[in-house]
């Protein structure tokens, strides 16, 4: 799934780069927090060991076809997500600066695509969850299949989206997912299946290895396996960045299911309306609107539809914290009286 | 040679190709690296139909590997599978844009043509724009140039020991391999009854070699420091 430079446009390499570096940035300050020193050697040792794991071929029973390690997954399992991350990104460095497999300026979404979710959503979030009550090996079999198939299947979409948002190919959206989701499928099941095989034979010799396995059998599970508050909004806000800033690039231009058939009735998507009511709403529309059908005013550019998409995502995100901020308000006010 | 065996190889060649005193590998790593990267936005920036624009880059990256001496076909079929994805990303592209753009005698050069095809000259380009670099520059002093870009230490020294060590576990695979293919003849893969054995092994051993070399780089005074330089004999000392 490694991107060349010729699928990506210097404006969505860019964009994806800014992500890998946010998502850098903040594993390296947590790597510090967590002996650094002493983590590094293991790091690249363990980069080294995905990256010959990776050249063994594992025979695919009843199909004469074989199939490769997960590393994402694999290296946070051991290493935790944050340390795991910055091994992957030095496993992809690697290939990219010293084989050519994958460009360097598609390393920002090769970055995105198969480290950030392998390690952030596939460990903090489904192996986190999973192994909330206590490890077992068909929790690990569990996690890792999941774990696997979903952070495939997101890399896979990413894929998509970033050739598309780029301009690269003439395939309709539809087409395209549905060539690169399938595939993705299987491959990621297969991965799992792999992972879990190496992840249970480590829980059944060294299980201290797996990463918090102190914490997920100790006394202490309940209190510290639960994915944390500060955790979730940060992962959510950076999958809101991507997809609004992305996904709304190849957002459809037709009509939505309501313009096409007010379309069907009156020849136009939408409703001409008289009236001084009419024309002061619409009045206000304009002046408020800073950014009229989801673009700059005036001007007809990408970023526009990026900029909405996630101008528009940190809108809804502040209504709806002052939404919640109200009922604790009343009932700090009520405390008071 | 089995598959290991011939990456292996041709990672040693590719270290002996870096390490060589030509005019290129005299250049500073920095400058290199922020070269590459300006070429291939060049090349990415050009718009689909202009292969005429592509074809100077084309040229332009053709003459700087002749001067410096850099056989690309060695590694040629290394470097095509990169290319297997911009093909299957562009091969449509003919299908779907059916504008006429040139004609040849009776035959009508469509669009979607065009644009598969400066697809792929990107691709070339952009690989082997990638491929001049990693053969004109050692790890030390890609990982010196990347220091220079501020990128964190702890990337650039997990970078640098990935490299350090994937020869030694690719050699330890390969020997693991070999005795599995001695017990197993005829046998394609790693069965599924010993696929956790099998690479959960290597992990216990890269482990435990993990900690060996931390405690030895801990003896020789390593302070979560590494200082790279130009001088290859002077990197990696803490």
């Amino acid at each position: 799934m490694h991107m060349a430079d010729a699928l990506v446009s210097p404006a969505v390499a860019g964009t994806m780069y800014i992500c890998s570096a946010a998502a850098m940035g903040y594993a390296v300050r947590k790597v510090k927090l967590e002996e650094e020193e002493k983590k590094i050697p293991v790091m690249g040792v363990m980069g080294a060991f995905v990256f010959a794991a990776q050249m063994v071929n594992f025979s695919i029973p009843g199909t004469g076809s074989s199939g490769h390690l997960c590393g994402g997954m694999l290296l946070s399992a051991i290493l935790g997500p944050y340390a795991g991350f910055l091994t992957m990104i030095g496993v992809l460095l690697v290939q990219c600066l010293l084989f050519a497999d994958g460009g360097i300026l598609a390393l920002g979404c090769n970055i995105w695509n198969m480290a950030f979710y392998g390690c952030f959503i596939g460990i903090l979030v489904v192996w986190k969850l999973m192994m909330k009550n206590g490890i077992s090996k068909k929790r690990i079999v569990a996690a890792s299949v999941i774990g696997c198939i979903l952070t495939l299947q997101l890399g896979a979409f990413s894929v998509v989206l970033e050739t598309l948002s780029s301009g690269i190919t003439e395939l309709p959206f539809g087409l395209f997912a549905v060539t690169m989701q399938p595939i993705h499928l299987a491959i990621g099941l297969v991965e799992g299946l792999i992972t879990a095989a190496v992840l249970c034979f480590v829980y059944e010799a060294r299980p201290e290895l797996l990463w918090h396995a102190d914490m997920l059998t100790g006394t202490e599970k309940q209190k510290k396996g639960k994915l944390s508050y500060k955790n979730t909004v940060i992962i959510l806000a950076a999958a809101a960045v991507v997809i609004g800033g992305l996904i709304s690039l190849a957002a459809s231009s037709n009509p939505d299911g309501l313009e096409w058939s007010i379309a069907q009735v009156t020849g136009s998507t939408e409703v001409a309306a008289d009236g001084t009511a009419y024309q002061a709403a619409e009045e206000v529309q304009n002046t408020t609107a800073f950014l009229p059908d989801y673009a700059f005013k005036g001007v007809d550019s990408v970023l526009g539809t990026s900029f909405s998409g996630i101008v528009g995502g940190l809108i809804v995100v502040a209504i709806l914290l002052f939404c919640g901020y109200i009922p604790k308000f009343k009932q700090r006010k009520r405390k008071h009286e | 040679m089995s598959k290991i065996g011939h990456a292996i190889h041709d990672m040693h060649h590719l270290d002996a190709m870096a390490a060589g005193d030509r005019w290129m590998n005299r250049v500073h790593p920095l400058m290199k690296l922020i070269l590459t990267v300006v070429y291939v936005m060049a090349v990415v920036s050009y718009d689909k139909y202009n292969f005429k624009g592509l074809f100077t880059m084309g040229i332009g990256l053709l003459t700087v590997l002749a001067a410096g001496r850099i056989s690309v076909w060695r590694h040629a079929k290394g470097l095509g599978v990169v290319m297997l994805l911009i093909c299957a990303v562009g091969v449509l592209n003919p299908f779907y844009d059916r504008t006429p753009m040139y004609l040849l005698g009776n035959f009508t050069i469509t669009g979607g043509m065009i644009s598969m095809m400066t697809l792929l000259i990107k691709g070339v380009l952009t690989v082997l724009a990638s491929y001049t670099l990693m053969v004109t520059t050692s790890i030390t002093k890609l990982c010196y140039a990347l220091r220079l870009l501020h990128i964190p230490k702890s990337i650039v020294t997990v970078f640098a020991l990935i490299y350090r060590y994937v020869i030694v576990l690719l050699k330890e695979v390969e020997r693991m391999q070999q005795a599995y293919q001695l017990r197993a003849p005829g046998q394609k893969g790693i069965h599924i009854s010993t696929w956790g054995s099998f690479i959960g092994q290597l992990l216990l051993r890269s482990i435990d070699r993990a900690q060996i070399v931390y405690e030895s780089m801990l003896l020789r005074g390593y302070d979560g420091e590494f200082r790279y330089s130009l001088d290859e004999g002077e990197a990696g000392k803490s």
